[in-house]
């Protein structure tokens, strides 16, 4: 298991990492018209930042990472009933997610096809 | 799988909304009405939204449903319902607001569909990982 994960690099880690950014987006709209509810995102690329900086045993504690790096979001233009979801933000971050997320799985993909490749005798 | 899914999320939020545009349905379908008794008279039917979390995800549950607003007493001694100083209620439903709230509602629903496709189109991309 630990041998598998250090041969898929850090775009296992990066896939879950935008998996849980996407919940917490969808989280957002979902909220979108709910009183007093208060916007947050997950930075990403911060945790990852920190997931990569501490080389494997960072990668273990990547599941720790997720959940440390939430922050509620700046409010742009805050509304009288206390709500600070942006749809205009929000639609955008969960765009740009999505696409992040399809990226890791490429690199995964590619990671895996190259594993297999290797394994495979001519 | 642990706790709420994207799909989840947005489930909910959808059927969220459309709790609220039954309500508005009702508003609308009210509007009119007349009532002979203060007490009986129609009030704006209004969903009371609230975040329900699960570990990092949030998502969102029909509270309560709330009466607003105050039906206004009119002077008609020829209506049919008048009472003994020839009053009736009107219902309190202001069609303006209820329009308002139509249209932010189907927004936010289809904002709701497109996260759930989009989570969709991933969930498939991510089945077929390594093939």
């Amino acid at each position: 298991m630990t041998m598998l994960d250090s041969a898929l690099g850090l775009s296992a880690a990066a896939l879950k990492l935008r998996g849980q950014r996407l919940d917490v987006i969808a989280g957002n709209i979902a909220n979108a018209s709910t009183p007093g509810f208060k916007a947050r995102d997950l930075d990403a690329d911060a945790a990852l930042a920190r997931i990569g900086a501490g080389g494997f045993a960072g990668m273990l504690a990547g599941e720790q990472a997720g959940a440390g790096a939430l922050k509620f979001r700046a409010a742009l233009q805050p509304s009288l009933d206390g709500n600070t979801v942006d749809m205009a933000t929000e639609q955008a971050a969960f765009a740009e997610n999505a696409l992040k997320y399809r990226a890791s799985l490429e690199f995964l993909n590619g990671r895996i096809q190259t594993l297999m490749s290797a394994m495979r005798p001519e | 799988m642990k706790g709420l899914s994207t799909f989840d999320i947005a489930g909910r939020a959808m059927a969220s909304q459309l709790v609220r545009m039954n309500a508005i349905a009702s508003n609308l379908a009210n509007a009119g009405s007349i009532s002979g008794t203060e007490q009986g008279a129609y009030r704006a039917l209004r969903p009371v939204f609230a975040t329900r979390y699960d570990g990092a995800a949030a998502t969102v549950d029909v509270a309560s449903m709330a009466r607003t607003g105050t039906p206004e007493r009119k002077l008609d001694p020829h209506h049919p319902l008048a009472d003994a100083t020839g009053h009736v209620w009107q219902a309190a439903v202001d069609p303006n607001q209820e329009m308002v709230e139509m249209v932010e509602t189907a927004r936010a629903y289809a904002n709701n569909v497109e996260v759930l496709s989009t989570a969709r189109g991933l969930a498939l991309d991510t089945l077929r990982i390594g093939k």
